[in-house]
């Protein structure tokens, strides 16, 4: 019975990927060309799960956040901040271990203070996060002192630029996270808690759940993977720009969360599927850009497709199929 | 009720299905000009869903509505509105940041020149007012005024606009005593205006103070309608609560040396403006069953034991020892569990699957890491599917698909896996089908004898005699009285329930 569910979500998102993939083999054939070069794979297709991974960690955070009715905006500014804060602490000499604890501690705990506004405060999560979206570029600049702070230590790039048996490490990271995330909420009971919170938070609370420290938690694992993502991006490119990095990525990780399957209006939720939102929407820009389409076209492009495939999700278009379908017979009756 | 000549507002027949469960079957009701008509019903006796159809909101099934003897059909409330019919609900819904005279005029201002006459409109409002009772500043914003005032303001519009019937839902629920007062002098103005109102609420007393007719609704059908003057509290209550449940009876517990030691034992217990303090004790093997007519506190004082209202005064003990319950979570670590009144809205996880909704109260127990692995899920499951009978397709369909009967035993599992000590039944076999009904009633009663304590709270009262030990009236937020042995029955209850408050000292 799960199994077959599961292949019944699967079929969606696994249909639309394989539908984009397509078009873009069609508009530049040598999209599936994978070659192997010093030690690692290169092609579009390599290139779609590298340049998705940063999106696609932002999504694994934000599919338990979404599931719980929530939204978190402030994922795109968290990764300024934690990039800010690895390439500062880079700079000033201090060993990787330190850094990397630092930006992600940092990351953390703007989650958890998304959490406790939202848990324990009640202020709506689409405002209370919208406070750290606007605060947290601020609190990035002033970590940088307003400049772009470069840095060349070569094991924070390595992160960013790295491979690992042939994949590049963002790919590697991402894939970790998502395995790791997933176990851990279908292994505990989050994940049934988090479902539970997201249907009726109402018989949630009576039913004994504590749903305000899920809630706190959700949010502060939303911040670690921003900051996950936050030190990729810096580390791509050698610096913390604390005024572009990460920008408008939380709505691309909202997106890849609903591509994936998971309702804004919470309950069941699935983070490999989100993984896959993320990569979609990779594999379109991607397959603009080598398409050698004119780049004014992409956001247009890119807005249709995805309006294809939520209209091809929606549960509104599966009623409207049936009814279709029950009444055709009718009508083929009469005379 | 054949045609009546007077009636200004007149339905016929009227029914209404909501999927297989028909909420109004074949009612007959008119409204008279000059008369205030009392509507009356428990929960989900259909009373609602009458006011939408008069007002326009639902349409109907069948039947036929006559306004001033014509058959009309209003396909939304602003027909409605044009035609006559104006409603003010409970919570007023009119704007609170606009002012006064803005909410009487919205949608109909005066115009000079093709602007708004501001002034003329104050002067007008004033005097629409006045008409009222009500000197106030009509450029305040509404906000600025208590809810009588503005209940007053939606009054006015609604009879400014409408002018014909007027429907008054629940206007008294959040007056004081002078401010009730207040509103019944507006309401017998209108009355003596000639128009025909609709008066809803839960307070006998008001129905007995103010109208002229009242009719009763149960279960969807029409009970009846009778004139104030014929008809005394005792028979108003006898029709609302009915007693025509084809119900197994038990024979009746009176032995209550049968009960074991005490569980839970409250003293003082209460919560301002909820419950006026408690003092009972509730014995393991017993079944108190709780009557008294919706708004006499019950399920405030469920909420209470439960921990999902905080008392501020009294003592709470389990077990002889003091306890604190300031959450669901706390009552539940002591062993209790809730089914509550609303189902759909505070029990049941809709589109998760009847396995884990058996499962989650326990899961919830157990904490965030130590999961119940899928088997032990589908065993639990399995076990209670079976011993309750849910019937279910699967363990793994999502329990909105199942029926509410169904649904209340999902809910019931949910707390019998946690092996509890006390269960608290708030209106358990509020629509469902007569089937499951019986069944739940045979549950409670196998529970009392597996030595569990329960509170039961019904409207149903042939099911409250035949499950309880013990029966507690509750009356205007407090116990009025404690009935034992051979007083637990039907008319012993009602009585009890419609009696004032002279006696209401225990």
């Amino acid at each position: 019975m799960r199994a077959q569910s599961l292949s019944h979500l699967f079929s969606h998102q696994v249909i639309a990927l394989a539908g984009v993939l397509l078009i873009n083999w069609m508009v530049f054939p040598g999209f599936f060309d994978v070659t192997w070069k010093d030690g690692r794979l290169f092609g579009s297709l390599i290139d779609v799960i590298n340049r998705g991974a940063p999106v696609a960690i932002l999504a694994i955070g934000m599919t338990p956040i979404i599931a719980t009715r929530g939204v978190d905006l402030s994922v795109g500014a968290v990764m300024a901040v934690a990039g800010a804060v690895a390439a500062t602490f880079t700079v000033a000499g201090h060993p990787l271990v330190v850094t990397l604890a630092a930006a992600l501690a940092v990351a953390i705990a703007c989650g958890l203070w998304n959490g406790l506004l939202i848990a324990f405060l009640g202020i709506q999560p689409f405002v209370a996060t919208l406070v750290l979206m606007v605060a947290g570029r601020g609190l990035a600049q002033l970590i940088t002192e307003g400049s772009i702070v470069t840095f060349s230590d070569p094991a924070l790039i390595f992160i960013g630029t790295g491979s690992l048996l042939g994949l590049p490490m963002p790919a590697v990271i991402a894939l970790l996270l998502m395995l790791g995330a997933h176990l851990f909420v279908r292994r505990t009971a989050m994940g049934l808690f988090i479902e539970a919170i997201g249907t009726n938070r109402s018989a949630a609370t009576y039913t004994g759940l504590r749903s305000r420290s899920l809630i706190l938690a959700i949010y502060a694992f939303g911040g670690f993977c921003a900051g996950v993502a936050g030190i990729i991006a810096a580390a791509d490119i050698r610096g913390a720009d604390a005024n572009n990095a990460g920008l408008w990525l939380e709505l691309d990780a909202i997106l890849a969360v609903v591509i994936g399957g998971t309702s804004l209006l919470g309950g069941r939720f699935s983070i490999p599927l989100s993984v896959l939102g993320a990569i979609i929407i990779q594999a379109m820009n991607t397959g603009i850009l080598v398409s050698g389409f004119p780049p004014e076209f992409n956001l247009i492009v890119k807005a249709g497709v995805i309006m294809i495939i939520l209209i091809l999700q929606s549960a509104r278009l599966g009623e409207i199929v049936a009814a279709i379908r029950t009444k055709n017979p009718l009508g083929r009756k009469t005379p | 009720m054949t045609n009546d000549q007077r009636a200004v507002l007149q339905a016929t027949g009227i029914t209404k299905t909501f999927g297989s469960h028909a909420a109004l079957k074949n009612v007959d009701i008119a409204f008279q000009a000059g008369e205030v008509h009392a509507l009356l019903g428990e929960n989900g006796a259909g009373k609602s869903t009458l006011i939408k159809i008069l007002t326009g909101a639902y349409s109907l099934d069948q039947g036929t509505i006559r306004l001033d003897g014509e058959e009309v059909s209003f396909a939304t409330p602003l027909q409605a509105q044009a035609l006559g019919i104006g409603t003010v609900y409970q919570e007023v819904n009119l704007l609170p940041n606009m002012t006064v005279m803005d909410n009487l005029y919205i949608g109909r201002q005066p115009r000079r020149f093709g602007l708004v006459d501001r002034k003329r409109m104050e002067r007008e409002a004033r005097a629409v007012l006045s008409g009222y009772g009500l000197d106030i500043d009509v450029r305040a914003d509404l906000s600025t005024f208590s809810v009588a005032v503005q209940q007053i303001v939606a009054i006015a519009r609604a009879v400014a606009l409408s002018g014909k019937v007027l429907i008054l839902d629940e206007p008294t629920a959040s007056l004081d005593a002078a401010e009730v007062e207040k509103l019944f002098d507006i309401v017998r103005r209108l009355k003596a205006r000639g128009l025909a109102i609709v008066f809803i609420t839960h307070f006998l007393d008001q129905v007995f103070a103010l109208s002229d007719r009242v009719t009763v609704l149960r279960n969807g059908q029409l009970i009846g309608t009778r004139a104030i003057s014929d008809i005394n509290r005792t028979e108003v209550v006898k029709m609302m609560l009915g007693k025509d449940l084809a119900l197994h009876h038990g024979e009746i517990l009176a032995e209550e040396s049968e009960v074991g030691e005490t569980l839970v034992s409250l003293r003082d217990y209460g919560l301002k403006g909820r419950v006026e303090p408690i003092n009972l004790d509730i014995h393991r093997g017993e079944v108190i069953g709780v009557a008294g007519l919706l708004g006499s506190g019950r399920t405030e004082m469920a909420r209470l034991l439960f921990g999902i209202d905080t008392a501020d005064s009294g003592r709470i003990a389990v077990d002889g020892r003091d306890a604190t319950i300031r959450s669901p979570r706390d009552a539940v670590a002591l062993g209790f569990g809730f089914c509550p009144e609303d189902r759909k809205l505070d029990g049941i996880f809709g589109d998760l699957s009847v396995r884990e909704n058996i499962v989650m109260a326990m899961q919830a127990r157990l904490g965030w890491f130590r999961a119940l692995t899928r088997d032990e899920q589908m065993e639990i499951a399995g076990n209670y599917i079976e011993a309750l009978d849910i019937r279910t397709a699967s363990a793994e369909l999502p329990v909105k698909l199942l029926s509410g009967g169904n649904q209340q035993k999902v809910i019931l599992a949910r707390w019998l896996a946690t092996d509890p000590r006390f269960l608290i039944l708030d209106e358990p076999t509020r629509g469902i089908d007569v089937g499951a009904h019986a069944e739940i009633v045979r549950v409670i009663s196998r529970l009392r004898e597996d030595g569990l304590a329960l509170v039961v709270i019904s409207s149903e009262l042939d099911e409250v005699v035949s499950y309880s030990s013990r029966v507690v009236v509750m009356r205007d937020r407090a116990i009025a009285a404690e009935l034992h042995g051979a007083d637990i029955n039907v008319a012993r209850i009602v009585e009890t329930i419609a009696s004032h408050h002279a006696e209401a000292e225990q």
